[in-house]
């Protein structure tokens, strides 16, 4: 049991480490999201399901660290991401392709500035 | 606005799960003062809160909601080794583009749930809601790319699992 | 002896990736060409952080730092989110 908690935390651990090596080589800002924050939250997931194993009367602490994780990271990426977007920032493109119609891609929402509070 | 025993109870249940989960203990006391105070927060809320409108209740919600997280484990844990391999390649292989998916969820809960599905997936970011479209940022996004074709690729195993159980 | 647990080679190889993980990120953060580039690894770094709490927890054997971890989620988020407001609200 102790071999596949140490597992689970090494295969996490991993994941951390490729999504700071994502971070660090992709192009531009959404590139860097999609790699890096997304790697670290299956990272960060399977070294608590490890140390959920390890420790297995620590469980209930551990789910609600990862139902917030869960619920908070992606929300925070589309929030920031949308933020960029608006304020301007296209995205990166590979050198060759067709430069993709802004105005065809963002479509009316995003034109007209401020969406309904809610 | 007349809110049944069902929205009372979903609201009443999640709040005392969340008490027991930081509680971390199963004592009598903590127990009763979860139920007091989980009383006493539903209802406070329970004429403001809406969130739980969207929900199909049915005997097979928890089976449902079980299915889904298990196709969104599964489809999380392949994304992660199909962008680990394209963050290892020296060439990096990224085609990234925006693009727009069309969705049939109507309330707010389920497009919430559905668009962070899609974030959590390395390789979709969804970057706005807009009505019944997400605009989507892939990461292999080929330039002749339309909605239908993402759409089926991106969201619809999603959201085949989530509209058995939300509006 | 910092650790009141034996580390065994699992940990270390787990304290080598995350701490490897982490230094990315922060170059990511000393590198970034503009400020969104920073506010993303910030963002990264907060989980990386988060991850590490729990480990630690975990060879400190004290269950402290997963209550500082759950606040440290929540505060993260917060950031993020304040961030987004301003840059979303500041260019119009």
């Amino acid at each position: 049991m102790s071999y596949l908690g140490h597992a689970f935390m090494i295969i996490g651990a991993l994941f951390c480490f490729l999504g700071g090596l994502g971070i660090l080589r992709m192009p531009d800002v959404y590139n860097r999201i999609q790699a890096g924050t997304k790697a670290v939250t299956l990272g960060s997931l399977s070294i608590f399901l490890g140390v959920g194993i390890l420790q297995p009367e620590w469980w209930p602490k551990l789910v609600t660290i990862t139902g917030f994780l869960l619920v908070t990271t992606p929300v925070g990426s589309s929030a920031i991401a949308r933020a960029f977007l608006k304020s301007g920032i296209k995205p990166w493109q590979k050198p060759g392709t067709p430069i993709q119609e802004i105005e065809q891609g963002l479509g009316q929402g995003l034109g007209q500035g401020q969406e309904p509070e809610k | 606005m007349d809110k049944g025993p069902s929205q009372f109870i979903t609201i009443f249940l999640s709040s005392l799960l969340l008490w027991l989960l930081l509680a971390g203990s199963v004592q009598s006391e903590e127990i009763i003062a979860g139920i007091v105070i989980s009383l006493i927060a539903t209802f406070l809320t329970i004429s403001r809160t809406s969130l739980f409108d969207a929900i199909h209740f049915s005997p097979l919600f928890p089976f449902y909601i079980f299915l889904f997280l298990a196709s969104f484990f599964k489809a999380l844990f392949i994304a992660n080794l199909d962008m680990a391999r394209r963050v290892i390649s020296p060439s990096l292989p990224i085609e990234p583009g925006l693009v727009r998916v069309k969705t049939g969820l109507q309330s707010e809960l389920g497009k919430l749930l559905l668009a962070n599905s899609i974030t959590l997936t390395p390789g979709t970011l969804s970057v706005d809601v807009d009505g019944d479209e997400i605009l989507v940022h892939w990461i292999s996004c080929p330039a002749d790319m339309n909605t239908a074709i993402a759409t089926e690729k991106i969201a619809e195993a999603f959201e085949k699992h989530i509209r058995r159980f939300l509006k | 002896m910092i650790f009141p647990n034996e580390l065994n080679l699992a940990d270390l190889v787990v304290i080598g990736l995350l701490s490897a993980g982490l230094l990315l990120s922060l170059l990511r953060f000393w590198l970034g060409p503009s400020t969104p580039d920073r506010i993303i690894a910030v963002d990264t770094l907060s989980v990386l952080i988060t991850a590490s709490m729990v480990a630690m927890s975990l060879w400190f054997d004290n269950q402290i730092y997963l209550d500082v971890a759950l606040v440290y989620v929540v505060l993260a988020f917060i950031g993020v989110i304040a961030l987004a407001r301003l840059i979303e609200r500041g260019n119009q």
